[in-house]
């Protein structure tokens, strides 16, 4: 069984201050839905609103069709699995499982059972006895997974659950994750503040920022058309030259940037003399003239060599430094820094938005 | 053998040789003048037998286990087969501590699971500042401020008959109830200390967590609270029951007409009676049936000693 979760104009506040603000969104039954965001914009706030420990200020939670609103998160059909995972370090590993089915007075016997299949599901079928304190950090997050899935959730929140751990065993739990959610079927909130992983296991991401949902969407979505400049500034790497728009209609803008006017998408409707930005990814940089214009003749500030790609670092003519990108063309082996450059880029592929934030590394 | 002797290396390297020779003399010299001799002493005169002193070192001065023996079956030519007035005082005493432990803990441990994972910080530090204020007041003023207050003519059942919910002063004194609560008062700051700390160690994410997972509020407390505080239960538990079951001025000052102490019966045997090496008898059963006692408790709810210093 598996919910749709409904957020309808929820705004939390402690005291004066807004820790989330007019969310509305609709997570559809068994998709894998991540809050994308800074650390401190309101995540964990999101999932404890939806896990039923904190209340709304105003709005509503609704699971399946029906509004939370009074109901304490031991009588709601989701399981929270916390940023520091709260295992029960007095229990046993199974125990730990087993304790969702251990408050439903599941007999011992059929506790043990579902335990040791839970553990087959996270691939640790022999470890049921120990101390969660005996795990390695991996296993411990594992475990954590299944005591939630034991009571059969509807709604599985996960509070970064990856952050504690290594990044080689971050990036083998994410393909196990989503392995995992597409196994049991359910609906799977993940909230994090790793672009990379709500990229790759996200049927649709919210961004947030100082709880503030920016925009929602599709991975490619978000990645190509972000709707702010912190959403572009914060998912992937992203050139932001600031400027005046010099001309605009109703596919293009050009903003005129240190570099010269340089024309990128104009979805969100710039005119002429607005204040924008014009956001460039790093990878669709070319080193050459081009043919469409959106040339830069820029000069090369350093460049790092590292066998699969050269990282370039160029500035314009006033000596600045401004643009950053990554190339395998072959004409990167011969320039060297000092040197004149021109790079270029398809202005179907950067995209003009209007002034507003930016993301801070 | 050498982790004794790296031990004693590394404390001198930190500490230097003047300090380090300074504390375990000063150590020792409190463990075995002031505590270890005077004990084995005391022990030593509860197998004597009762002599003036005119006598004391001279061959009758010899060990004898008359004083136990007198606590068991009394004075020669008693009619009964045991010496019922003492060993039911010291029975009572016992049943009475681990009752008055039970109850200090029943009102502790909800005291500080509230103060420790309710409220916090500013709030928690007021309700202990309100809770240790009072015990500046000396143990037998607040013994007799508990005398007034269960008094026949005192405050509570002044209230009690005023407001009609009893038709006559209730006689809490000759009930024990004022002894009781007066005991239970007297050390609940060494019951709620140690409770508190052992709760405030709790992480709340995993009290969160089982009730997530759909506990109920009592079984939070039976699997993962309690659990977590075990040591500190015990090592409250242990330091309330100990204390209670030596208390004198409680009982002395609360306590009913009938009912006796056993501290008050060694104490007789000091003072009224002018026999030490009787009250020395008396007082190491006493102090051997609580040891005995809280190592068999421990030893029934899985608790170690390490645990409890912890
Ligand atoms: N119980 C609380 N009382 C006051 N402020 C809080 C509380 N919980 C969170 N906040 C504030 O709300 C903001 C969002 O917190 P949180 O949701 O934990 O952020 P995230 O999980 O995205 O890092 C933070 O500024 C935090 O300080
Ligand atoms: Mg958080």
């Amino acid at each position: 069984m598996s919910a749709d979760v409904e957020l309808d104009h929820l705004t939390i506040r402690f005291g004066n201050f807004v820790a989330l603000q007019d969310a509305n969104l609709r997570i559809p039954a068994g998709s894998f839905f991540s809050f994308l965001g800074p650390s401190g914009c309101g995540k964990t706030t999101i999932l404890r609103a939806i896990s039923g420990f904190l209340d709304p200020s105003e709005g509503h939670v609704r699971i399946g069709g029906e509004d939370m609103a009074g109901i304490p998160p031991n009588n709601r059909p989701t399981a929270l699995i916390f940023q520091n995972l709260a295992l029960f370090p007095l229990m046993k590993v199974w125990e730990n499982i087993a304790f969702g089915l251990e408050v439903r007075r599941v007999p011992k016997a059929q506790r043990r059972e579902r335990a040791q299949e839970l553990l087959e599901l996270i691939a640790l079928p022999n470890q049921g006895e120990k101390l969660v304190s005996e795990l390695s950090g991996g296993q411990r997050q594992r475990v954590a997974i299944a005591r939630a899935l034991a009571v059969e959730p509807e709604v599985l929140l996960l509070d970064e659950p990856l952050s504690a751990l290594d990044l080689k065993l971050r990036q083998h739990m994410r393909t196990e994750l989503r392995a995992i959610q597409q196994r049991v079927g359910i609906t799977f909130i993940y909230i994090t503040h790793d672009q990379g992983e709500a990229l790759i296991m996200s049927d649709q991401i919210a961004v947030m920022s100082q709880g503030v949902i920016q925009q929602i969407g599709s991975g490619p979505e978000i990645y190509e058309n972000p709707k702010t400049p912190f959403v572009a500034s914060f998912v992937g790497e992203n050139n932001a030259f600031t400027g005046r728009v010099a001309s605009a209609d109703a596919n293009h803008a050009a903003v005129e940037t240190h570099f010269g006017a340089l024309r990128g998408r104009n979805s969100a409707g710039l005119k002429t003399g607005d204040q924008a930005i014009l956001f460039v990814r790093p990878e669709i940089l070319q080193l050459g003239a081009g043919t469409q214009g959106n040339a830069l003749k820029s000069k090369v500030l350093a460049k790092e060599f590292e066998g699969f790609a050269s990282h370039i670092h160029l500035a314009n003519s006033q000596g600045e430094r401004h643009i950053s990108f990554s190339t395998s063309q072959e004409e990167a082996l011969n320039i060297s820094p000092g040197e004149e450059a021109t790079v270029h880029f398809s202005p179907d592929r950067a995209i003009a938005l209007p002034l507003g934030e930016l993301a801070h590394e | 053998m050498s982790k004794v002797s790296d031990f004693f290396a590394e404390f001198v390297r930190r500490n230097g040789a003047t300090i380090s020779v300074y504390l375990f003399t000063a150590v020792i010299f409190w463990i075995a003048v002031l505590i270890v001799l005077p004990q084995l002493y005391m022990l030593d005169f509860s197998f004597r037998f009762n002599l003036p002193p005119s006598k004391i070192g001279t061959e009758e001065d010899v060990h004898t286990l008359k004083n136990y023996k007198y606590l068991l079956f009394g004075a020669e030519g008693n009619p009964n087969a045991f010496n019922w007035l003492h060993l039911e005082v010291f029975f009572r005493t016992i049943w009475a501590a681990v009752l008055v432990t039970i109850l200090n803990l029943v009102i502790c441990y909800p005291v500080a699971y509230y103060m420790t994972q309710v409220i916090s910080g500013g709030k928690a530090r007021i309700f202990i500042l309100c809770l240790i204020l009072p015990f500046w007041i000396n143990e037998i003023l607040r013994a007799f401020a508990f005398r007034i207050l269960f008094g026949l003519n005192g405050p509570i059942n002044f209230a009690l008959v005023h407001l009609g919910i009893v038709p006559e002063p209730v006689e809490f004194i000759k009930a024990d109830i004022a002894l009781y609560t007066g005991l239970a008062y007297a050390y609940m700051l060494l019951m709620i200390f140690p409770l508190y700390n052992a709760i405030e160690s709790l992480d709340h994410n995993q009290i969160d967590a089982a009730r997530d997972l759909g506990s109920p509020w009592w079984r939070i407390h039976w699997r993962v609270v309690i659990p977590h505080a075990k040591p500190g239960i015990a090592s409250g538990c242990t330091m309330v029951f100990m204390l209670t079951a030596g208390a004198l001025a409680a009982p002395q000052i609360l306590g009913g007409p009938s009912s006796l102490w056993f501290t008050q019966v060694i104490y007789q045997w000091f003072y009224t009676g002018g026999n030490w090496p009787q009250g020395a008898a008396y007082a190491f059963v006493l102090l051997t049936a609580c040891i005995v006692f809280v190592l068999t408790m421990m030893r029934i709810f899985r608790v170690s000693l390490g645990e409890i210093a912890k």
